[in-house]
This record gives structure tokens, C-alpha cells and sequence, in this order.
């Protein structure tokens, strides 16, 4: 534990430095924020238009939708902040830079998580967070403190969800070093799959997405209780509220593939 | 400082063959069975052509990878087991890929090191200080990485591994690429560390000219096996190079030729000067001295010792001292390059 | 004058070989590539599909179900053939200055550079076209062409939008010479080109303001087109005249600007 708060002392220190580096060219940073943010909005426009046309979509209306599709673009904004760089890792691994990695006493993930911080990813959060701010202020929902609480907790469970699956899915680099765009099916097609009802899906594609990749756990089911909504798919009212659990979940897997990965990397495993 | 018994390390690797492409997967040995001590205080060299299983080794050695089977003991600690434990106790550089911020000012890497090597800050401003003064860095302490020379970068990165004062520096091609001044001057600033501050040096290299300013002992390896281990003057003797007598007589004289222990007479400027190449275990050098002022007036005399390169090319010829299939071994020509 | 041109198409042809070959050596790349597009299909046409089934069936902005999801794998099939991601190439050598060593060579940048996109493209029709349209004609029903030059008015259709995507991306890379660093100008032009080019929805669904001012652009030439002439949504002359027109004028406008650009680098030394 006390090695926890050290390392993560050190990663502050990492992150810093870099945050110094980028905002030295402010122009450029602020392009590259507003760029993240677009990014985000894409993906509201594609939402906006389709209830353009339709009412609803999956059985839920547009306010609805606004609210899963904001609450996962908050977790995965904030997760593609925290662990993004591990994008990098086949670059990493190419170079030899790896290496270096493995020669410092510190824990390779944070490293490589704080290898490339890139403040401007905070961009996706901004959007994120204007589309809730607005979807809640507009509609009358039933406030509780339970109720606040979760909304307090989605973003952050839903930030470890997304962050456990951004380090999984890198992992299949240190066996196929060029397939770091499989990792995208997950990373950002999850989060294209979490911004709409889990109910728009079907077959096995919804199985996977949702329940083996826990995706329905990062806005569906939360979404479902702020807005007092029976699962129209039939899960029992407790599965909404457990996400931290499956956060705490995801995140003990991902840690173990990351250990076997680099393990493997390093000439014990397979 | 460094206990390696029976390290090997073996790799796996698909390859393509035969005309429909074949996929055949393979085991490469790239260390076989080597065994080596490294005593605190001591300067290595360890030297190999390329692909002779020079960085595998210092891999193991320091935990970035784990052996096959052997055993390897550095600072007392299991390089693969105790990694970050390890880390903290050595230094590492590695000739051609960096540990320091591309983006950032040498400083602030330095800074951070300190943070991750959780160095006290005076111990760290202290270190700090004398590299900058030896390595001469205070003309770009402040520039981005990505800015600097080659030379300058080396000796940041130099400091970035002496930083947490390691008791073991390991480095791995270290002058490569490097300007005849700048290589001088990290050799100085290496062989200052390892007689002042007793710091453990092992490196590699295919510089030759590096072993033979800096390290009092040479390990040669060469596919994946040790060739020869010892202090050079000692491999020089062993591999049976003849030394060189360079005597300048007082006038031109006919070749020196029945010397006891000579093996060779080279003459110029009519027999003036003469170069009599002799085995050092038949003769020596003050004994050729005696014999040769009989025969005529000396002005000057002077030993050349034969060179690095041409020991390290006879003991590639030669095998393995232990060799199971001595006759395996063919010298390969230009794997060694000459500085 | 004849063996002239001759030499010169060859060199062309070379290069574009060359450029064929470069994407072809990374086969576990393509296969990670082409399973990723197919996988951000399904999660496309589920999206849709969702529509279809709100509205119960019918049409949305003149397709019906069937040809939306033909839209769909036709679009993940074009994707990399369009290359919405790329062209960051460009950029980098500008910034670190090894984009000298492409104006010192007896040719025209810009056309070396069109003809290793094309070999590129024609690498992705094989690899990356193929996978996700097949995986569209098995699994899900599909709009077959009722006229055999379809498919050929198809592929030059196809063509045309990798060199007005090119043309797009190689003036952005331009104005790296400028503002030293274009990377964000890139980021921004990334985000949006694909949803402005219908990737993620057809352009059909927009509300018609949207529509007509999207015609004004080169967008829709670079992918929405392709797919329309392929549906036969639409007047397949028109169509081809608007990225033809598009085209031209994108290449001519990159032409003008490499040469102010040479001549800055000529007479400030970069």
C-alpha cells in the first residue's frame, strides 16, 4: 500500500512535468484540446441526428440516451486521460524503450501510463461533462443521497472499467506486436457501445460487449437508476448498482493479464 | 558484485522457409551456459561481434530478462525476482536507446530520476554537481533532450544512471556513435568513477579502444559462450601474439637475424631502424635489449605490444578455452571492427 | 520526349509498388485491421438497425434497411482505402526537416506521394475492402447492384475518394511549413472528416440544411459517394462529377501551396 502512494507520488511528478512541457505551446494545446473535444461532440451529433428521425431508439428517449452517453463518455475521457498512453506500448516495445521501463524502480504500468500524459484528452471530459451538466439540469429527476452518490461514483467506476480494459487489451501487444488495432474493438468501439442503451444490440455482440467486457456496467445499468427505470432486458434491480464492484473486478483482471504479459515479455511465460 | 553460473537463454522464433513460405518455429540459443564473477571494484569489458549474445546477457543481468536456466546473483539480489529492489542499486545506459525525457530539459529528467530513485535531495544535488563539473553538462543543462548532440546526450544519460549512486554501472555500447573528444572524455570520467569511487563497471562494446583504457579485465564472448576471461596483458601472452622490439641503432645495419626468441626482423631507413617481433614466452624484452646492443650502438628503444584487435581475432580463431568442439569455431573476419 | 514520359510513369509506377508492398510486409496488422473493422461494423449496423425497428421499418432518408446495412460494410470497407487517419507522415518529416530530402528529388512531391497513397489503396482493397463487405454479403441482407457496371463505376468511384482524401490530407501536411507544427491542425480535420463523410451515419439522415452544405465540401466524395453509386442512391454521374471536381481542385490547390512552400524553404532555408 504505502508502495501504491509512493508510486503514485512519482506519477504525479511524471504527469507534471509533461503537463509543464505542453501548455509551453499554448496555441497547440488548445488545438489539440478543442480537437478531443469535437471528438466527442461527433459522436452527440450522430445522436442528435438520429433522433432526428426517431423518438426512441432501443425503447429510450433522447434525454435518456444523452444521459448514458454522457456518463460514458466521462468515464472513458477520463480513463483515456489517466492510461492513454499505453497506446504507445508497441512503440515501447519496438524501440527497446521497454527496457528502460523494466531498469527503473518503479511499477511498469504507472510508467508507461505516465509516459505520454497528454493533458489535451481532458477535451472528451469537457464535452462529457456539458452534456450532463445539461441533461440534468433540464430534466426533474428524483434526487436522493443515494442517488447522488452514484452519480458521483459512475464516472469514477466507469473510469476504472474502461482503464482495466485500455491495459488488457494492450497487453495482446506483447504477443502480436501489430495488433494494437484489435485493442480499439474494445477500447473504442466500447466506448461507442456504452454511449447508447445496451438495449440497441443484440446477439452475441451485445453478450460481449456488455457482459463480458463489462460495458453495460459503465452508464447503462447506472443511468437506469438515476432515471428509475426497470431493465427492460430483465436484470435484477442490485446488478444496476453494482458497478464499483465490477470496477474493483476489472481492475484485479487486468492487473493479472498485465503481470502475465509482461512476464511473458520477459521470458517466463508462454 | 555480479555471480553468473551456467546463464543461458534461449528465444523462440518463427521464421519463413522453403519456396511456399513455411512457417517454422525455432529455438535460438543466444547464451549457452556462461559462467562468470565480477568482484565489487572491478572494471569488465564485454565484448563480442554482434549477435554474440553481449546484451542478452546484460538483459539478465539486469532483470530485464529471465534465463532459460542458470543461476545469476547481482548485488546479492535475483536480477528477475527483485527487479525494482535491483534497480535501485544500479545504473544502467544503454548506447542507443534513452532514458530521458525527449521533451523535457536535461534538468527536469534529472529531477524526476530523483523522484523515482526517491534519491534524499542533498545526496541527489551532490551527485548532480560533480557530473555537471567532470562531464562539463552546464552549457546545456537546461536545453530539451531532443536538442542535444549525441555527445551531450551520453553524458546526460551517464548521469542519469549515477545519479542514485549505483555500486554497479552497467553499459552497453557507450561510445557508439560518439566524436573522438567526446569518447575521451567519458572514458576519463569512467575510469575517475571506477578508481575513486570504487564504482563496479561492466560494459560492452565493440570499441576495442574502450577495454583498453578502461578495463583491467576482458570477457569475450562469442555465440553465446565465453572465449576467454582475464586481465588483457594475460590474453595477449595466452593467444601467443608476439611482442614487437622497436630498436633505433646509431647507424645503418644489416638485418638482426639469429636472435634468440625473434621470430620476425622488419628493417627501414637501411636497417637504422629494425623491428624484431618476439615471443614473449621464449625471451624478454630487457634480455633482446643485451643481446642486441652486442652487436651494435642503440640510440632509442621502444616495446609495442601487440593490438587488442589482432588478440581478440587470434582468440576467435582459436575457440573457446574449453571448448567441446574446438574445430567449430572459424575466425570471422569482420565482425570486429576496428575504432 | 516519348521514353521521357515513359520513364517518368515508371518511376510513378514504382513507386506506387513500392507503396503496395510497405502495408503488405505487416500481415498480422491487416488481420487485426480488417477483424477491427468488421466488430465496429456490427456496432454501426446495430446502431441503425435500431432506427428501422423504432420507426418500424420503412426508410430513413431514402434507405431502407437493407441498404443501410450495405452502407455500413461498405463503409468499414472503404475506410482504410479512404484513410481518414492517416497523413501524419507529411507532417512529421516537415517538422524535423527531413522533407528536404523530398524536394531535393528530380520529381513532383505531390504526385510521388499520390502514387505511394494509391499503392497503399490498392494494398487496402485487397486487404482491408474484401473482409468486412464479404462478412456483410454472408451474415446480413444485402443490397445486390441490378446492373453489372455498378461494381466498375464502384471502384472508380472508390479511387476518386482516396485521391480527394489525399488531396485533403497532403494540404493540411502543408501547412506544417507555416505553423511548424500541423499535428493539430490533422487532429481536428481526423475527428470530423469521417462523420462529415457519412462514416458514421449516412449523409442521408442529416436534416436537408445540413445535407445541402455538406455537398459544398469535399466530404461526401470521400465516402458517402462511393457507397451511393454502389446502392444506387442517386445519380452515379453526378456523383462521380462532384469528387472529379473535388479532386482536381484539392490537387491543384496542393500544388499551388508546395510551391509557395518550396520557395519559402528556398529562400529561408526551412
Amino acid at each position: 500500500m504505502a508502495d501504491a502512494v509512493t508510486s503514485f507520488g512519482t506519477y504525479r511528478h511524471l504527469v507534471a512535468a509533461q503537463v509543464r512541457g505542453q501548455l509551453s505551446y499554448r496555441s497547440s494545446f488548445v488545438l489539440n484540446c478543442f480537437g478531443q473535444m469535437l471528438a466527442q461532440c461527433t459522436d452527440l451529433v450522430v445522436i442528435l441526428v438520429l433522433f432526428s428521425r426517431v423518438a426512441s431508439l432501443g425503447g429510450f428517449g433522447v434525454r435518456d440516451v444523452l444521459l448514458i452517453y454522457s456518463l460514458a463518455g466521462l468515464s472513458f475521457g477520463l480513463a483515456d486521460l489517466v492510461v492513454g498512453s499505453i497506446d504507445q506500448l508497441p512503440t515501447f516495445i519496438r524501440t527497446g524503450e521497454f527496457d528502460v521501463v523494466l531498469l527503473r524502480p518503479l511499477g511498469t504500468l504507472a510508467q508507461l501510463a505516465a509516459s505520454d500524459f497528454q493533458l489535451r484528452r481532458l477535451g472528451r471530459v469537457i464535452t462529457a461533462l456539458g452534456v450532463l451538466g445539461y441533461v440534468l439540469s433540464t430534466s426533474d429527476l428524483d434526487w436522493t443521497v443515494a442517488r447522488v452518490a452514484l452519480l458521483v461514483v459512475t464516472p469514477l467506476a466507469g473510469m476504472v472499467i474502461f482503464s482495466s480494459i485500455f491495459v488488457a487489451a494492450s497487453s495482446v501487444c506483447f504477443w502480436f506486436i501489430d495488433s494494437r488495432e484489435l485493442a480499439n474493438t474494445v477500447t473504442y468501439g466500447g466506448s461507442y457501445f456504452t454511449s447508447y442503451p445496451i438495449t440497441v444490440f443484440t446477439g452475441w455482440l451485445r453478450t460481449f460487449l456488455a457482459y463480458v467486457v463489462p460495458g453495460a456496467f459503465v452508464a447503462y445499468y447506472p443511468a437506469l437508476v438515476l432515471i428509475g427505470r426497470a431493465d427492460p432486458l430483465g436484470a435484477p434491480t442490485w446488478l444496476c448498482s453494482v458497478s464499483p464492484v465490477v470496477a474493483l473486478l476489472s481492475a484485479l483482471g487486468a492487473a493479472t493479464v498485465w503481470r502475465r504479459a509482461v512476464r511473458h515479455y520477459r521470458g517466463t511465460g508462454s | 558484485m555480479i555471480e553468473a553460473t551456467e546463464l543461458s537463454r534461449s528465444f523462440r522464433v518463427t521464421r519463413k522457409s522453403g519456396r511456399r513460405l513455411r512457417r517454422i518455429r525455432e529455438e535460438v540459443v543466444a547464451v549457452r551456459s556462461v559462467s562468470f564473477t565480477v568482484e565489487a571494484g572491478e572494471a569488465v569489458g564485454y565484448i563480442g561481434p554482434n549477435g554474440a549474445g553481449k546484451s542478452t546477457t546484460i538483459k539478465m543481468l539486469t532483470g530485464i530478462l529471465v534465463p532459460t536456466s542458470g543461476r545469476v546473483r547481482v548485488c546479492g539480489l535475483d536480477p528477475s525476482r527483485q527487479r525494482i529492489d535491483l534497480a535501485r542499486r544500479i545504473g544502467v545506459v544503454f548506447g542507443q536507446r534513452s532514458q530521458l525525457w525527449w521533451d523535457l530539459p536535461l534538468a527536469e529528467s534529472f529531477q524526476l530520476l530523483r523522484h523515482i530513485y526517491r534519491t534524499p535531495p542533498s545526496d541527489h544535488a551532490e551527485r548532480l554537481e560533480e557530473c555537471t563539473e567532470l562531464l562539463g553538462l552546464k552549457g546545456f543543462l537546461t536545453t530539451p533532450v531532443r536538442q542535444l548532440s549525441l555527445g551531450q546526450r551520453m553524458r546526460g544519460e551517464v548521469t542519469a544512471a549515477l545519479l542514485h549512486a549505483p555500486e554497479l554501472l552497467v553499459l552497453d555500447e557507450p561510445t557508439i556513435g560518439l566524436d573522438l573528444e567526446s569518447k575521451q572524455r567519458l572514458r576519463e570520467f569512467l575510469a575517475e568513477l571506477n578508481t575513486r569511487r570504487r564504482t563496479t563497471l561492466v560494459l560492452t562494446t565493440h570499441a576495442l579502444d574502450d577495454i583498453e583504457r578502461l578495463c583491467r579485465r576482458m570477457l569475450v564472448i562469442d555465440r553465446g559462450r565465453v572465449l576467454a576471461d582475464g586481465p588483457l596483458e594475460r590474453l595477449r601472452v595466452e593467444v601467443g601474439l608476439e611482442r614487437t622490439l622497436v630498436v633505433d641503432l646509431e647507424r645503418p645495419t644489416a638485418p638482426l637475424r639469429g636472435l634468440a626468441g625473434v621470430v620476425e626482423v622488419r628493417t627501414e631507413t637501411d636497417g637504422r631502424r629494425q623491428r624484431l617481433s618476439f615471443q614473449a614466452d621464449r625471451t624478454t624484452a630487457a634480455a633482446l635489449i643485451t643481446a642486441v646492443a652486442r652487436q651494435a650502438p642503440i640510440h632509442d628503444v621502444s616495446v609495442v605490444e601487440p593490438e587488442i584487435d589482432d588478440v581478440v581475432r587470434r582468440l576467435y580463431a582459436r575457440g573457446p578455452t574449453t571448448a567441446e568442439h574446438p574445430g567449430r569455431f572459424d575466425a570471422p573476419n569482420d565482425v570486429l571492427r576496428a575504432p | 520526349m516519348l521514353t521521357d514520359v515513359r520513364a517518368l510513369i515508371g518511376c510513378y509506377l514504382r513507386i506506387a509498388l513500392a507503396g503496395f508492398h510497405r502495408y503488405a510486409t505487416y500481415r498480422q496488422a491487416t488481420v487485426a485491421g480488417a477483424a477491427t473493422n468488421i466488430v465496429f461494423g456490427l456496432i454501426r449496423v446495430g446502431i441503425l438497425a435500431a432506427v428501422y425497428t423504432a420507426q418500424g421499418g420503412g426508410s430513413v432518408g431514402g434507405y431502407d434497411l437493407t441498404t443501410t446495412v450495405t452502407y455500413v460494410w461498405l463503409g468499414q470497407g472503404l475506410l482504410s482505402i479512404v484513410e481518414f487517419w492517416g497523413g501524419t507522415e507529411l507532417t512529421n518529416r516537415i517538422r524535423t526537416g527531413a522533407v528536404v530530402v523530398d524536394l531535393s528529388r528530380p520529381w513532383n512531391p505531390q504526385a510521388a506521394l499520390l502514387a505511394e497513397d494509391t499503392g497503399r489503396a490498392g494494398f487496402a482493397a485487397l486487404a482491408r475492402l474484401v473482409p468486412p463487405v464479404l462478412f456483410g454479403m454472408v451474415v446480413f441482407p444485402f443490397r445486390w447492384p441490378d446492373n453489372p457496371w455498378v461494381p466498375v463505376l464502384f471502384l472508380v468511384s472508390a479511387l476518386l475518394a482516396m485521391v480527394v482524401s489525399f488531396g485533403a490530407r497532403f494540404l493540411l501536411s502543408l501547412t506544417a511549413f507555416w505553423l511548424l507544427d500541423s499535428r493539430g491542425v490533422l487532429g481536428v480535420y481526423q475527428v470530423v472528416s469521417s462523420t462529415l463523410a457519412g462514416l458514421e451515419i449516412p449523409l442521408g439522415y442529416f436534416p436537408g440544411w445540413a445535407r445541402t452544405a455538406l455537398w459544398f465540401t469535399p466530404f461526401p466524395a470521400m465516402l458517402q459517394s462511393p457507397i451511393d453509386v454502389f446502392v444506387q442512391h442517386g445519380s452515379a454521374v453526378a456523383l462521380l462529377v462532384h469528387q472529379v471536381v473535388w479532386a482536381v481542385l484539392l490537387l491543384s490547390l496542393g500544388q499551388l501551396l508546395l510551391r509557395s512552400a518550396v520557395r519559402k524553404v528556398v529562400v529561408q532555408g526551412g
